[in-house]
């Protein structure tokens, strides 16, 4: 067991890999001399050196493709795009060409290619530095969107994503770098699955990445009212583990999905077609969304703090969902 | 230069199956056999002809949605793309790809792009993949005059000149961007320059003449392999058929594609050779008599080859 940051763990992850297999290497903007816009990577270059630990002209959709290339040449490249909005910029290498390649050449190749990029809002940084649009990605068949909440799995989603043939992407909440947990480097980590993070029976509450600790906030405080939420962390958004969360519903009979996308078109709302489709009759109250407002992310704090999925409004939804059992 | 008459031969050979080829492809998208977009390189011949001889086994392609040309002159066997171009099973993607996505990856022909400039990042890496691992390979990546547009064209330039990276990009500069003439999208219509204010090495060549693309590649591949870094050669060529078929071709005139067809890569290189005695009727004849029997077997193939079954629709999503 030892404790770290969710930084450090990932730090921990890339050095790892770094060090078992030759054919690993990172490039991005700033992963080298400056070490990363979140410090991920701080250090890396001094152990390393420049052919591995690669500082990238500021050209998101070329270095993103030659990440494609690399992979297609035999290497396995990491790819930090430094936040989420930048990887607009490289959509066309991401949804055009690593998500279509494998299939558009009848099966001849994979590309496997692992981008980490920082997704969400909470810092301040307005609406071209904080949005969540992993629900976006988790849209394109070809790939795999990995959201790790946790300090275990920011380390070991992304070993997982390593040995992935297929293009990996991981979207990790900039609120979560400075998180310290206790972790066992040793236990087992997948990339299939969904996890439940606290048991319950009166409603599960269903969630992924930065909002994970609000709803296990929000779940704290509804123990304290005597009603027991189960939270549960999807972990992965593309292939998502429906047999999970419609396990949760058929226990709890009430769903709340908490989501730091816009509402509208949100992972949320898939997650809520599929609580419909596969477990409609266990429903006793209909499915409730937290989501962000329909909003460019604004800098004043109190209005980001309006915009954001909070915790205390989860905890209202799920007293809304049980006060109508009255 | 004196010139070797097997070698001239094979020249010939490879950009009339180009050729025959694709107004086999033409005529059968008549009849409904084909659908989809169907680009012709007829006219351009030469460039892919003469760049492959440049190339080894060991180096690697990136082309553009207007491909069939680079993978036949690659080796690819016409059968493979016939039945990719019909859909079918025996494809060589499995009828997932179609006329703008061929790929090969045994011959390493990497694809068939149809985002203009996309395969351009693509091949930057692979070409840092053959860096990175000691490996020798030179990556050639074509592309045509629309794609010095995009600002994937600077972005890959920047990063193949900055990281050293063996490869070379050939520019086949057709004049249109679609049926959008060279001087109305660019500002800059010496392409060389672009390329040279990006610390590449670059050349221009008459890519109607099979020869001196030949030659050209020749130098821009030795200079990757002896210096290092990349390489840049624009091919001034010209399509003499509409842009894909459904193009009704309202922005050229007839003049100016006539004046274009006296310089055809093939006629004028079967006149040279008559000219120089190195070709005769007999040699021609069977030469174009070879041609026609693999594209006949390639439709005949095409034509009885297998379907992929529905089942398998989803198929190489994922890696299984």
């Amino acid at each position: 067991m030892s404790t770290l940051t969710y930084r450090e763990a990932v730090r921990g992850a890339l050095r790892q890999a770094l060090q078992r297999d030759p054919r690993v290497f990172l490039m991005g903007e700033d992963v080298g001399r400056y070490g990363g816009a979140f410090a991920v990577s701080r250090g890396l270059l001094e152990e390393f050196g420049p052919e591995r630990i690669r500082d990238t002209p500021l050209s998101e959709s070329t270095f993103v493709g030659a990440g494609i290339g690399a992979a297609l040449g035999g290497m396995r490249p990491i790819v930090e795009i430094m936040t989420v909005n930048f990887s607009l910029l490289a959509l066309d290498q991401i949804v055009n060409h690593a998500a279509t390649l494998r299939h558009m050449s009848g099966g001849q190749m994979s590309v496997p290619l692992v981008v980490r990029m920082a997704t969400g809002g909470g810092r301040q940084l307005a609406a071209q530095h904080s949005h969540s649009l992993e629900g976006w990605y988790a849209h394109i068949p070809g790939i795999k969107v990995l959201a790790p909440a946790t300090v275990a799995d920011a380390r070991g989603m992304l070993l997982a994503a390593l040995a992935d043939p297929d293009p990996v992407f991981l979207f990790e909440h900039a609120t979560l770098y400075p998180v310290e947990d206790e972790i066992d480097e040793r236990a087992p980590v997948d990339m299939r699955s969904a996890a439940v993070r606290r048991a319950g029976t009166d409603l599960s509450v269903i969630t992924y990445g930065g909002s994970l600790p609000k709803a296990l906030q929000a779940a704290e405080q509804l123990a304290a009212e005597g009603i027991a939420a189960e939270v549960v962390d999807l972990r992965v958004l593309r292939p998502v583990d429906t047999p999970t969360i419609l396990a949760s519903v058929a226990r709890t009979h009430r769903a709340i999905v908490v989501d730091e996308g816009w509402r509208t078109g949100s992972f949320a709302a898939e997650v809520s077609a599929q609580i419909m489709e596969g477990a409609f009759y266990d429903l006793d109250r209909p499915v409730a969304r937290v989501c962000s407002a329909e909003v460019p992310m604004p800098y004043a704090k109190h209005l980001e703090d309006a915009a954001l999925p909070r915790a205390d409004a989860i905890v209202a939804a799920a007293r809304s969902l049980l006060e109508r059992d009255g | 230069m004196t010139m070797d008459r097997d070698h001239a031969h094979a020249l010939l050979r490879e950009m009339l199956r180009i050729r025959r080829f694709e107004e086999k492809a033409a005529e059968l998208y008549t009849l409904g056999k084909i659908r989809g977009f169907l680009h012709l390189y007829i006219g351009e011949e030469a460039v892919a002809v003469g760049a492959m001889q440049a190339l080894a086994p060991g180096d690697a392609i990136v082309s553009t949605y207007r491909e069939h040309g680079h993978a036949l002159a690659r080796g690819i066997p016409a059968a493979a793309l016939m039945a990719e171009l019909y859909g079918k099973a025996t494809g060589c993607s499995r009828g997932r790809g179609g006329s703008m996505h061929f790929f090969d990856v045994s011959r390493r022909f990497y694809g068939g792009y149809a985002i203009v400039a996309g395969g351009l990042p693509i091949a930057t890496g692979l070409a840092l993949a053959e860096k990175m691992q000691g490996r020798a390979g030179v990556v050639a990546c074509f592309f045509g005059d629309g794609a010095v547009d995009e600002g994937e064209f600077s972005e890959s330039l920047n990063l193949a000149a900055l990281w050293g990276l063996p490869i070379v990009f050939v520019c086949e500069n057709n004049l249109y961007a679609m049926g959008t003439a060279l001087a109305r999208h660019q500002a800059q219509t010496d392409i060389r320059l672009k390329a040279e204010g990006h610390g590449v090495p670059a050349d221009t060549v008459d890519g109607m003449d099979v020869l001196a693309v030949e030659a050209a590649m020749r130098r821009a591949v030795d200079g990757v392999r002896q210096a290092g870094g990349p390489r840049f050669l624009e091919a001034r060529t010209y399509r003499f058929r509409a842009h894909s078929m459904a193009d009704p071709e309202l922005y050229r005139t007839k003049d100016e594609v006539e004046r274009w067809k006296q310089q055809d890569p093939i006629a004028t290189f079967d006149a040279r050779l008559r000219r120089d005695a190195l070709l005769a009727d007999a040699d021609f004849a069977a030469l174009a008599a070879a041609v026609e029997q693999e594209l006949e077997t390639a439709v005949a193939t095409a034509e009885t080859g297998p379907w992929e079954p529905v089942e398998d629709l989803t198929r190489d999503v994922y890696t299984p």
